[in-house]
């Protein structure tokens, strides 16, 4: 028996596991005991964190990793998949999740970013990552520095989904505009994109990323599920989607009522994921769920107040 | 010959492309009625307990008549599925195949590995792709160990059912989805 070790197998591993997570929706949590009811409703990951996004928009000030120890403590709560967020360029928060043992790190905008030109390296890692993008040309750069993983940046923390499908739209036009391309247009399409031209080669003849694409920033309902799927997600992240009520205030998970709504939130959002285009289960499972964020429409935020736009 | 692959979650594409690849004609799975159109079934990988949640009543009502009477392959999370018994945390499973599973035994996504060992399939070294791998801890009378990775059972079969804990569907190696054609198309080994 031989164990096969080397940037190719580490790369089939990472994106091995994003295999796993297609179809299903990956969850925000802030606790223990969020993580356990994401887990109950038949998430296939949590991401832990300290404040949602909605809270972050909401507090401000600089946000950072979440504490190891909530980190640590959600990892031994509950058998699925554990991501955590570093912040964009900061390796050291990187290189901390790691040594704890997360399966998945997201060089996330929803973080103050720590580098203003470099991103994580993130082929020195054998933990995968995600990370947001806007745009193919986004994509193709976060991949080329050793993403496993992309995701629509969308506006996160507001429950408003209209930049999640701008970004999805997006990146699939420009997919497909490659399909059609001569070879001497896709080395013009390199330097558009502002991307390596092998990946943009590769998309080129595959149609689709070299790793799977999720969608993430404003899915607030089994309907904003099922819009992204169709557009060509292959599974959503809900950020501040299930636990929280309006502003920066979470559902109480204490009282029984709002333990339900957050429930029969995150359950829906699972159901509508999985049968994202049968509309006959859509209408019954938002029926069935029990409010829905109040949420924050993306064109009242000013420009500078933007997630999105950190990055480069 | 028309397989069905359980599409609530996970990786079901992948099982797809290698099933097309190979010949057979693919239906993938996600209302109880499909069940009648099938002449077996892969429960591919993902997470069991999203799979359990998914399962309304009357799919698994006919997923379990399907498992114990139909040629079935279960891989990682499918595997977990079809086991007599399932560890860490203990959860329902579908009796389909006496062995007793231990989820994420390996370790996290960390410990996450490809490995190549001999197997019963013969020829090459079988390559074998374990994500978060459950463990075969104990496995029933009668039940065939095809391959192992050091001293753990990782694939095995009892009558029509097949059970990988890694991901022959992530390999280039097609010679455990033809294992699997093979058993749908004789029937019981």
């Amino acid at each position: 028996m031989s164990e096969n070790n080397g940037n190719n197998t580490s790369l089939r591993l990472k994106t091995g596991l994003a295999e796993m997570l297609k179809g299903g929706v990956i969850m925000d949590v802030m606790s223990v005991q969020q993580a356990e009811v994401a887990e109950k409703a038949g998430a296939t990951a949590v991401m832990a964190l300290e404040r949602v996004p909605a809270i972050i928009r909401a507090e401000g000030g600089v946000s950072r990793m979440a504490n190891p120890k909530l980190i640590r403590q959600i990892m031994a709560a509950v058998s699925i998949p554990v991501m955590a967020k570093c912040r964009i360029g900061h390796f050291a928060e990187a290189q901390i999740l790691q040594e704890l043992g997360v399966d998945y790190i997201d060089e996330s905008e929803v973080l103050t970013p720590a580098d203003e030109e470099h991103h994580v390296n993130k082929h020195a890692f054998k933990t995968p990552f995600v990370c947001g993008a806007r745009n193919l040309g986004e994509a193709l750069r976060r991949i080329a520095e050793g993403a496993a993983m992309i995701r629509t940046k969308g506006e996160a923390g507001t429950g408003d989904v209209v930049h999640a499908v701008k970004h999805m739209r997006q990146i699939i036009k420009e997919m497909r505009q490659l399909t059609v391309m001569s070879e001497e247009e896709l080395f013009a399409a390199a330097k558009n994109h502002q991307a390596p031209y092998e990946l943009v080669r590769m998309v080129a003849q595959a149609g689709k990323l070299p790793v799977p694409n999720f969608s993430a920033g404003g899915i607030a309902t089994p309907a904003d599920a099922s819009l992204m799927m169709q557009l060509g997600a292959e599974a959503v992240f809900v950020g501040s989607g299930i636990f929280m009520k309006g502003g920066a205030t979470p559902l109480d998970l204490t009282l029984k009522a709002e333990r339900e709504e957050a429930e029969s939130r995150a359950r829906a959002i699972v159901i509508a994921t999985t049968h994202y285009d049968d509309p006959k289960v859509l209408a019954e499972v938002s029926e069935q769920m029990t409010g829905a964020m109040k949420g924050l429409a993306v064109g009242a935020i000013a420009e500078k107040d933007l997630l999105q736009t950190r990055g480069w | 010959m028309k397989i069905g692959v359980l599409a609530l979650q996970g990786d079901f594409d992948a099982h797809r492309r290698r099933l097309e690849e190979l010949g057979a004609e693919v239906v993938l799975v996600r209302k109880p009625e499909q069940f009648d159109e099938i002449d077996g079934l892969v429960i591919p990988g993902g997470e069991s307990t999203t799979f359990l949640k998914l399962l309304g009543d009357e799919t698994f009502r006919k997923l379990n008549a399907f498992v114990h009477t139909k040629p079935t392959f279960g891989t990682c999370a499918g595997a977990i599925m079809l086991a007599k018994e399932v560890e860490s945390p203990h959860q329902p499973g579908l009796d389909a195949i006496d062995i007793t599973i231990r989820r994420n035994a390996y370790g996290r996504q960390i410990d996450s590995a490809i490995v190549e060992a001999a197997s019963a399939l013969g020829g090459d070294p079988l390559e074998m792709v374990f994500i978060r791998a459950p463990r075969i801890e104990r496995i029933g009378e009668g039940v065939e160990v095809l391959a192992k990775r050091g001293d753990d059972p990782v694939l095995v079969r009892k009558g029509s059912v097949m059970a990988a804990t890694f991901h022959p569907e992530l390999s280039d190696d097609t010679r455990v989805h033809q294992e699997f054609l093979k058993l749908v198309k004789n029937g019981t080994k």
